[in-house]
């Protein structure tokens, strides 16, 4: 079994200006399996497994929700920006289409 | 940021990709005739339809994949992201995969840039699009072909 899991999300690692933009990274362990792949030994084919949506969560609302397929790579990273307005947690939320959640949060410091 | 947006082209965006796929090497054999009718379709139903504004958009991939299973997507588009002017949703589409949409980012004004990126599978060449939709309903676009050493089973 591959292994799947252990979220993580980095905020800068200093206090960001209040108005400027942070810079956020994510990454996450999944096989993001399409169903399009046989195994090589069974010749079966190997069931999609993969991330469909993934929310990113600060100051209490969703600033970014997104929809992926299978064609985003294994083991996905994920980067984006977001203004700084205050100090708080940001949060982000992969869902898979087995059902499965997996989430994490970094605390962006705002001076 | 990322640095050097790359080749950023301009030309014939959104007029159709022409080349036909061959089926991912270690999939199932299937051979995908995907035509620039279903990255149309796909723009189409993710994005709304409408015209398109080249420009904005400033997708950074690279002239060259080594290994279609890992290829990186910055994105940034260069528009205000404030309240009542602001970038809502943005997907991405490669024409030559089996299926040509990747991933669609919705956006809150808060968010205050769009700016991301994203690593994708590519099972061959293909042309990769980033396409953005204002709140106002209109239409921005970016393309760039990728050619691709090894194909990633997408």
């Amino acid at each position: 079994m591959e292994e799947i899991g252990n979220p993580k999300v980095r905020a800068p690692q200093e206090p960001v200006a209040k108005g400027a933009m942070a810079e956020i990274k994510t990454l996450i362990k999944h096989p993001m399996e399409s169903g399009l792949r046989k195994d090589k030994e069974s010749g079966e084919i190997i069931p999609a497994h993969y991330i469909e949506s993934v929310k990113v969560e600060y100051m209490g609302k969703t600033i970014i929700d997104s929809e992926w397929s299978a064609a985003v790579s294994k083991n996905p990273y994920f980067s984006f920006t977001i203004k700084a307005v205050e100090s708080g947690p940001i949060k982000v939320t992969w869902k898979d289409n087995k059902g499965q959640s997996f989430s994490a949060e970094a605390a962006l410091q705002v001076k | 940021m990322y640095d050097n947006p790359i080749g950023i082209t301009r030309r014939a965006v959104f007029r159709g990709a022409g080349a036909v796929g061959l089926a991912c090497a270690s999939g199932l054999g299937w051979v995908h005739p995907v035509q620039a009718a279903a990255v149309e379709d796909a723009i189409t139903e993710k994005v709304g339809a409408g015209a398109l504004t080249e420009g904005k958009v400033e997708l950074g991939a690279p002239d060259k994949a080594e290994n279609g299973t890992l290829v990186r997507v910055p994105v940034v588009v260069n528009h205000p992201q404030e309240p009542g002017n602001y970038i809502e949703y943005v997907a991405v589409f490669v024409d030559n995969n089996p299926k040509p949409f990747v991933a669609g980012f919705s956006f809150l004004p808060e968010s205050g840039r769009v700016e991301f990126e994203v690593r994708i599978k590519m099972a061959q060449a293909s042309n990769v699009r980033a396409v953005a939709r204002n709140n106002k309903g209109q239409r921005f676009g970016a393309v760039k072909k990728v050619d691709v050493a090894e194909g990633g089973c997408a």
